[in-house]
């Protein structure tokens, strides 16, 4: 039973690293494209782990997860690259390549899918002029501050205009004034149709996107305080 | 094409630096062992069939007989018994001197002056054969010379030189074993190597895999930059075996040895040995690709 639009169901799923006890338990929800979702929830309450799934990068311990309409635990590994290729993830810890600079890191996902060098040229120094880095083009991740490493990671996420943008803890590790221009480039994207995972610990966040539906983590189990999960709200044009 | 995929401008996706290291040394070090082992097999198994060919129809016939005048009548019967039989490619009587040039390096000049008495010599009969010296063909002519040259044997020359063929098969085979151990042993340092570099770089191929690269180009990162690495090692590896191989081959041919002048490399020789850089590259990009392979099956 498709959910007319979905972009991500969850059914059942529960995720254990190794033997130890679930980390995550009885997650089911589905995600509508289009839509802005806050995930919140304390430190070590599984958010990080949640993502995981959505960006494939974690096979769930059970249950059944459907991506994009296919089924994301019965699909073959060939599979994987394209389904990731629609997903931007902003990971926690940046993971930007050391030894590539802030150019080469952002233009990555378009040379994986194969976008010609001529193309992508004009994209990354605009995603980077966006995020403030025109003058660090050229500079390696390890001679960038915490908070530069951040906006070159975001600029990767988004630079291949994926349809879903997840991002853990995208704002973590900026000033205010930074953290509210990358939530608005976030909301321009999503207002473009991109579905928007952000991950945050931070509640003053929530309240600067007032669309924003939220998700709520305790403990590995999921409510949703706003109801909008159960019953999802059609998107407001 | 290839490079453009993941860079621009130079910078690499694997750095290079991390992917060399002593790589591209121990393939080079390993081809010019294997080239130099594979060119004695070749210069032996040359020299082989090469005195194999001019033996082979060999036949010597020594006329043992203590009086010179017995011998020398004995040895002109039997030249012309010998020339009116079938089979025959050619046949000469060694002269004299030659004889004596043949075992003056033994008991020096001037043996029959200085003792009073000649040495017997044997006279000896190089007999050449259409076809090889078999048995039957032996005793063909032992037959045809019992009458008129009583004190005749019949040897083929194959059989005086039967150990020394024998010892060079073996050196020839102890070659061709050198050289699949050693390629063996290639294979190794390159999954060595491949493994080490993947895990060096595993947090890259990692991230390369979440924005949604695909198996076959990261392994294709790590299958040409194992390339280049042994490519380079390959070409110093040849260079280093060549000026072996050729100042080697230039102390034999200064021994002026007929066994081992005839052991030159011809030019499908020359052609296998430049085979080998090419064979080791292709060896290690195949086993570098498996090996990334191998382990990005175990990622999600
Ligand atoms: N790779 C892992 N192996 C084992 N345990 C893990 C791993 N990653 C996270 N955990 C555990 O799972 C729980 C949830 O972690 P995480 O998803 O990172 O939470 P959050 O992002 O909300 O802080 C924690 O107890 C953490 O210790
Ligand atoms: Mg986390």
């Amino acid at each position: 039973m498709t959910a007319d639009g979905e972009i991500i169901h969850f059914d059942n799923v529960g995720l254990r690293y190794g033997t130890e006890r679930e980390v995550l338990s009885d997650l089911s929800f589905t995600l509508f494209p289009g839509r802005f979702y806050f995930l919140t929830g304390a430190s070590g309450a599984g958010k990080t782990s949640l993502l995981k799934l959505l960006y494939l990068a974690q096979r769930p311990s059970r249950g059944a997860i459907r991506m994009f309409g296919t089924d994301a635990i019965t699909m073959p590994r060939s599979r994987l690259p394209q389904l990731r290729r629609r997903i931007g993830v902003v990971f926690q810890d940046f993971r930007l390549i050391p030894h590539l600079s802030a150019f080469d890191n952002v233009a990555l996902p378009l040379r994986v899918a194969g976008h010609r060098e001529e193309d992508l040229a004009g994209p990354v120094r605009d995603i980077l002029d966006w995020v403030g880095l025109s003058d660090r083009i050229g500079a390696r991740p390890p001679t960038l501050s915490g908070g530069e490493q951040q906006r070159v990671a975001i600029a990767r996420a988004v630079i291949a205009r994926p349809a879903m943008l997840v991002a853990d803890e995208p704002t973590g590790n900026v000033d205010p004034d930074m953290s509210l221009k990358l939530i608005r480039l976030f909301e321009m994207l999503n207002r473009q149709g991109t579905t928007v995972v952000v991950a945050t610990h931070d509640l003053d966040l929530l309240r600067k996107v007032p669309d924003s539906l939220i998700m709520r983590l305790d403990r590995g189990r999921l409510s949703d305080p706003t109801g909008a999960l159960r019953y999802p709200p059609r998107k407001t044009p | 094409m290839v490079r453009r995929l993941f860079t621009a401008r130079g910078a690499e996706l694997i750095p290079q630096a991390r992917m060399s290291g002593p790589m591209p040394w121990v393939i080079a070090i390993m081809v010019a062992m294997t080239v130099i082992a594979l060119a004695a097999g070749l210069a032996l198994g040359n020299a082989v069939s090469s005195a194999k060919a001019e033996i082979e129809g060999g036949v010597t016939i020594q006329i043992l007989e203590p009086r010179a005048d017995i011998r020398t009548a004995q040895a002109r019967r039997a030249v012309d018994t010998i020339k009116t039989m079938p089979g025959i490619a050619g046949l000469r009587l060694v002269p004299q001197a030659e004889l004596d040039a043949l075992i003056e390096p033994w008991l020096g000049t001037g043996i029959g002056t200085a003792t009073g008495s000649a040495i017997p010599v044997p006279a000896l009969i190089d007999v050449r054969l259409k076809g090889p010296a078999t048995p039957k063909a032996l005793s063909a002519i032992e037959k045809a010379l019992k009458p008129v040259a009583p004190s005749a044997r019949v040897d083929a020359q194959s059989n005086w030189l039967k150990p020394v063929f024998d010892a060079m098969v073996s050196l020839q085979l102890l070659a061709i074993a050198l050289v699949a151990l050693l390629a063996l042993a290639l294979t190794a340092a390159v999954l060595l190597a491949a493994r080490t570099a993947l895990g060096t770089n595993r947090d890259t191929i990692e991230i390369v895999h979440l924005l949604g690269g695909t198996d076959s180009q990261v392994a294709r990162v790590f299958q040409r930059s194992t390339g280049y690495d042994a490519a380079g090692g390959g070409a110093v590896g040849l260079a280093l075996a060549l000026v072996v191989i050729l100042s080697l081959g230039r102390r034999f041919a200064g021994l002026g040895a007929g066994l081992v002048d005839n052991g030159a490399l011809i030019w499908s020789d020359w052609l296998l040995l430049a085979v080998v850089p090419v064979l080791a590259t292709l060896l290690a990009m195949i086993t570098a690709r498996l090996t990334v392979l191998h382990a990005l099956r175990k990622m999600l």
